[in-house]
């Protein structure tokens, strides 16, 4: 089951990025093997709209779930309409979110965390 | 002539000079275009004689014609749509953020299907009416909507070319000001001699030397601060067309909503001299 996790690097050691829409990196992995993959966040710098279109590529890239630190409402919208978890409030490294996450140690979350435009601040 | 009055810094006095030059002139038309917070008719006391409201088109989808080939989310450069298509059994989605568009219609245009009509969507009203012989135009943007630019274009709309016309314009550097002070034949830059009011005349020159809008700079508040703006304005050559003092009395009429002009009548004359001024630079 793939979960993407929004870091601050490039691999399961590195720290988890409490922005969603204008996070680093997606990290999206397999709970189980703890294959993964990196994508870069194409929508880091985009002027408006961050959390949608990285809401679309969650969508496109299939998670399950996505582990951040905060989700903004127009993130919100798009990650629900598409049928993915979100879970807020996550932080350390991505291995131990990915390990909390398998064990039912998170909350789903039903509302927005922040407001928007929290990731340009 | 259209002459705007704009400021890089906020608070400078882009008010009190567009309000005070107005009622200096005859036949003249006053257009607020700081929609955003439109203050002049606190000064000016207009009567309104008409209000219309002002629309931006914005596209409704009609999901029994989408197939969700994504087209719209692709052309949209204001990032204002997500295309969810069907997969694992589950009905795709296609989401419209209202509050993004643009309305430029290429989603619209774009799309295959037929889905998508422009609706009208309100973002604000342009009120029309006069002070004494002045003519008076102000939009005020609805609250929530972040869309300054069409309700601008829209107060433009009812220029008066027959007649001089003075646009007060919001402050900063950004789409809002760029749309009040286009077309104009002169901007006024209003600003104050402190490090903050410098740093953004600097920002606010850039953005008319690209427009090709000649301009001219009033200093406010003249004898506070440094030197630093009139250093800035002789090694650019700009020209520096006014400077008003800092006096608690001029401070005083306007927190009562007063002119400076009727207040200290000599204004009158130096707001005429200013005038004569941007004429001059206008005609070279």
């Amino acid at each position: 089951m793939n979960v993407c996790i929004t870091a601050q690097g490039k691999d399961l050691d590195c720290m988890v990025d409490p922005r969603f829409g204008r996070c680093q990196y997606f990290i999206i992995a397999d709970t189980d093997s703890l294959e993964f993959e990196v994508v870069v966040n194409p929508n880091m710098d985009t002027t408006g709209g961050a959390g949608i279109q990285s809401g679309q590529l969650m969508a496109e890239k299939q998670v399950k779930a996505v582990l951040t630190g905060n989700v903004g409402p127009n993130a919100f919208q798009t990650l629900k309409a598409a049928g993915i978890e979100i879970i807020t409030g996550v932080s350390g490294n991505i291995k131990e979110a990915i390990e909390k996450y398998k064990n039912n140690g998170f909350k789903i979350t039903d509302s927005p965390s922040v407001d928007s435009h929290f990731g340009t601040k | 002539m259209i002459i705007s009055v704009a400021s890089g810094k906020g608070g400078t006095g882009k008010t009190t000079v567009a309000v005070n030059l107005a009622l200096s002139l005859n036949n003249v038309q006053f257009l607020d275009c700081d929609v955003e917070e439109p203050n002049a008719h606190i000064f000016l006391k207009p009567i309104i004689e008409k209000e219309e409201k002002a629309y931006i088109l914005v596209p409704e989808v009609d999901e029994a014609k989408c197939n969700y080939c994504g087209k719209c989310r692709q052309v949209c450069a204001y990032n204002a749509f997500a295309v969810l298509p069907p997969q694992n059994n589950k009905k795709g989605s296609i989401l419209v953020f209202t509050d993004l568009c643009h309305g430029c219609g290429a989603c619209s245009f774009f799309c295959e299907q037929q889905a998508i009509t422009e609706v009208k969507h309100k973002i604000g009203i342009v009120e029309s009416g006069y002070v004494g012989s002045m003519r008076f135009v102000q939009g005020k943007l609805d609250i929530g909507q972040a869309m300054a630019p069409p309700l601008i274009r829209q107060v433009k709309e009812a220029i008066d070319y027959g007649k001089t016309v003075i646009i007060d314009a919001p402050p900063g550097t950004s789409c809002p000001v760029v749309s009040a002070v286009k077309g104009s034949d002169f901007c006024l830059l209003v600003t104050e001699p402190t490090p903050f009011g410098l740093n953004d005349l600097v920002l606010a020159v850039e953005v008319l030397r690209k427009l090709r809008i000649p301009f001219g700079v009033v200093i406010n508040r003249a004898d506070l601060g440094d030197n630093k703006t009139e250093e800035y304005c002789a090694a650019e050559k700009i020209p520096i067309l006014m400077r008003i003092p800092f006096k608690r009395e001029i401070a005083e009429a306007y927190s009562q909503g007063k002119v400076m002009v009727e207040v200290f009548p000599d204004y009158k004359k130096r707001f005429i001299d200013l005038f004569e001024k941007i004429q001059r630079i206008e005609q070279e």
